[in-house]
């Protein structure tokens, strides 16, 4: 072995200018990535580049679809950076959020005749309450049976996607349609015109009142992690729980309680999706969005800060409206796809940068540590 | 008698359960070097679209393309896994945001539907496709014959693979070796036993099975292609492998009875029962969770626990 050794340490304080500089660089080598994936098919790298960020951020009305299709994506971004911070590994906000979308517009039907604001409040709540349910349901196998969030979380997905699927094809519920052409293509009630939510527009820029409602929520999210002592202990049971519990923190509450707020977020989320976009329980469509894992996508790349997920979100958001509307021309499909992955590969990458540092070291002989202590 | 439908659902419930039970192997063997891999529906159809581009595009006999469309199926899903495997050993990456970039990345709206589009792989059937083979000229036998005896090579060569997986984790040194890590990977490095290059060999194999999984999909089951056509199978996967105990033997059978639920509906629905469709589709799923809280109590833990180190990046320094 006398190949010249990498060595990685932790770093003991991070660099502050590594924190910016390490993102900017990720996106960097990864539009360098992508780029040697369009010459090698075949695609002018500029033009394609060009034309995508046209249609995100420049064209007419792209920065309204940008911003309608960054809305979820804050949610479940939000949702996903909650439970990350404090390593709960809560995978389920695509659930949380049907659940979301099923208790909004629920309300929105038994409060038909109310006006808009009252309609709002009851739609975010219902959305919030629903999502914390769902989410609660891992939270609680968690703190109690020590069952695996994770897994538990990715499987209640499919079980929330298939009762959307059961509320909308192959029953007659509540929820779904039951006039004549309902009964025949089977779709969600329409909730009544009060039920819309309102657009704040800002010269040509339309901001739908969703997008507002999660500026909030991460806004409430970054007072809870860094003012309050919930989230001071949430943190420490994230990093060491044998040393809160030490300190006598209550450990399952609070996992508990943190799988509840992230589920809450998503649901809002889906509450946001039926008051600002859809005005329908839209089975399909929701569920084809993917939302939810998209969101942890938003999260990982915000580095879990709630204010970066609302731009991580406005910037993933740009991309998928882009790769929406470039979709029928001859614009190389998948293409946003790849760029989001290698992104976030290069983000996950440049990551050991910040955390770690790396020299290389000449090869050293006959110097082995006498005593290496098994832990 | 073979044409009831009772048969029929049960062979396709084999042939169905097949692609899965690629998967769940190959994601068997890296979470029990301790590697928890979501990107195993990426991993499937990035062997899936490749598999189909080979068959397109290798001219030659039907007996030579097809095998080679299956290897060149594994090799994409085990450079797939061999990204994923930097990112999570060498860089020390989060796991779970790791694969599901790796998913993605490579993914329904990613790299596999990049490739499709740029070869025009939708427009035409896959050119060559496997087909039912009569094993031993058993096919005929009531029941048992059309369900095990009228599959296709790759349902039979499963089979092989569970075998000799089962028989590699548990009969062999290196497999011992794995487990090993898997549960211990301090101890296991203070044996001599290189964590790192275990954890590599062992995502990388692991994504080769998920790209003959996928490859199922696109050279037998409906040789055609429909971006994100494996449709959650290898989400499926990762619960099969904990519905299994992380073991190879009952990941066949999980992946048989995955197979069944989601035909079972249609079984009951021609007998004249209503039934919910989502009420079965949704058992595998329960099922999974209940498994799991089983596992992660008391009794559970001490004789079917999940690999001690799944989902924990390995870094000597901070043992």
């Amino acid at each position: 072995m006398s190949l010249p050794r990498v060595r990685i340490e932790k770093r003991l304080k991070q660099r502050r200018f590594l924190m910016v500089a390490v993102p900017l660089g990720s996106l960097v080598v990864a539009h360098i990535a992508i780029a040697i994936l369009l010459v090698a098919t075949g695609h002018p790298p500029v033009a394609t580049f060009r034309r995508l960020f046209d249609a995100a951020y420049i064209a007419d009305g792209a920065l309204t679809n940008s911003l309608i299709a960054a809305t979820p994506l804050a949610f479940t971004g939000l949702a996903a950076a909650v439970a990350f911070r404090m390593k709960l590994f809560n995978i389920g906000a695509e659930g949380q959020l049907y659940f979301g979308a099923i208790g909004a517009s629920g309300i929105a039907i038994l409060l038909a005749g109310q006006s808009t604001p009252v309609l709002i409040v009851a739609m975010i709540v219902g959305g919030a309450v629903l999502g914390a349910a769902w989410g609660a349901i891992p939270g609680l196998l968690r703190a109690f049976l020590r069952t695996n969030e994770i897994i538990t979380s990715l499987m209640l997905n499919y079980v929330a996607a298939l009762v959307l699927n059961y509320l909308i094809f192959d029953s007659l519920s509540y929820w779904r349609d039951t006039s004549a052409t309902g009964l025949v293509f089977p779709q969600g009630k329409p909730l009544v015109d009060a039920a819309t939510w309102p657009v704040t527009t800002i010269g040509s820029v339309a901001i739908p009142f969703g997008f507002l409602v999660a500026a909030a929520v991460a806004f409430v999210v970054w007072v809870l992690y860094t003012r309050t002592r919930f989230g001071f202990e949430a943190q420490v049971i994230g990093d060491s729980p044998r040393a809160a519990r030490y300190a006598g923190m209550r450990t399952r509450r609070k996992i508990v309680a943190i799988m509840c707020l992230s589920g809450a977020i998503a649901g809002i989320g889906g509450a946001s999706q039926m008051g600002d976009f859809r005005h329908v329980l839209d089975a399909r469509g929701l569920q084809q969005a993917n939302y939810g894992y998209t969101g942890i996508v938003v999260a990982a790349l915000a580095r879990y800060n709630p204010f970066a997920v609302v731009f991580a979100a406005f910037l993933l958001g740009g991309l998928q409206n882009a790769g929406y509307t470039l979709q029928s021309a001859e614009f190389p499909s998948g293409l946003v796809g790849v760029m989001q992955g290698m992104i976030l590969f290069a983000m996950l990458g440049g990551e050991l940068l910040v955390q770690y540092r790396i020299s290389l070291a000449r090869p050293v002989r006959h110097v082995r540590p006498q005593t290496e202590s098994a832990s | 008698m073979n044409s009831s439908i009772v048969v029929v659902v049960l062979a396709s419930a084999v042939a169905y359960g097949t692609p899965l039970l690629y998967a769940a192997l190959g994601e068997l063997l890296a979470e029990r070097s301790g590697v928890l891999n979501l990107g195993v529906e990426g991993m499937m159809l990035v062997g899936a679209v490749m598999g189909f581009l080979a068959v397109q595009k290798i001219d030659g006999a039907k007996g030579v393309v097809l095998p080679l469309a299956v290897a060149v199926a594994a090799l994409a899903g085990a450079v797939a896994a061999l990204v994923l495997a930097f990112l999570v050993i060498t860089l020390r990456a989060n796991q779970i945001v790791a694969g599901l970039a790796l998913t993605i990345l490579c993914g329904a709206a990613g790299l596999s539907s990049y490739i499709a589009n740029d070869f025009e792989l939708a427009t035409d059937p896959a050119r060559y496709s496997f087909e039912e083979v009569n094993a031993f000229g058993l096919q005929d036998l009531p029941v048992v014959g059309p369900v095990l005896f009228g599959q296709t090579w790759l349902v039979y060569a499963s089979w092989v693979c569970v075998v000799l997986v089962g028989l590699y984790l548990s009969r062999t040194r290196p497999g011992l070796n794995v487990r090993a890590i898997g549960e211990a990977p301090a101890a296991a490095d203070a044996m001599g036993i290189s964590v790192t290059k275990y954890r590599y060999l062992h995502t990388i194999a692991g994504g080769a099975f998920a790209g003959v999984g996928g490859a199922c999909f696109s050279l037998a089951l409906t040789p055609l292609w429909v971006d994100g056509l494996t449709g959650g199978t290898g989400w499926i996967a990762i619960a099969l492998v904990i519905f299994a105990f992380w073991r190879a033997d009952l990941c066949l059978v999980g992946a048989y009875v995955f197979g069944a639920f989601s035909a079972l509906p249609l079984i009951l629905q021609a007998k004249g029962y209503t039934v919910t469709p989502q009420l079965f589709q949704a058992l595998p799923y329960v099922m999974t969770i209940v498994v799991l809280v089983i596992v992660s109590s008391g009794i559970g833990r001490r004789r079917l626990g999940a690999p001690a180190s799944l989902g924990v990046p390995y870094v000597r320094e901070e043992r």
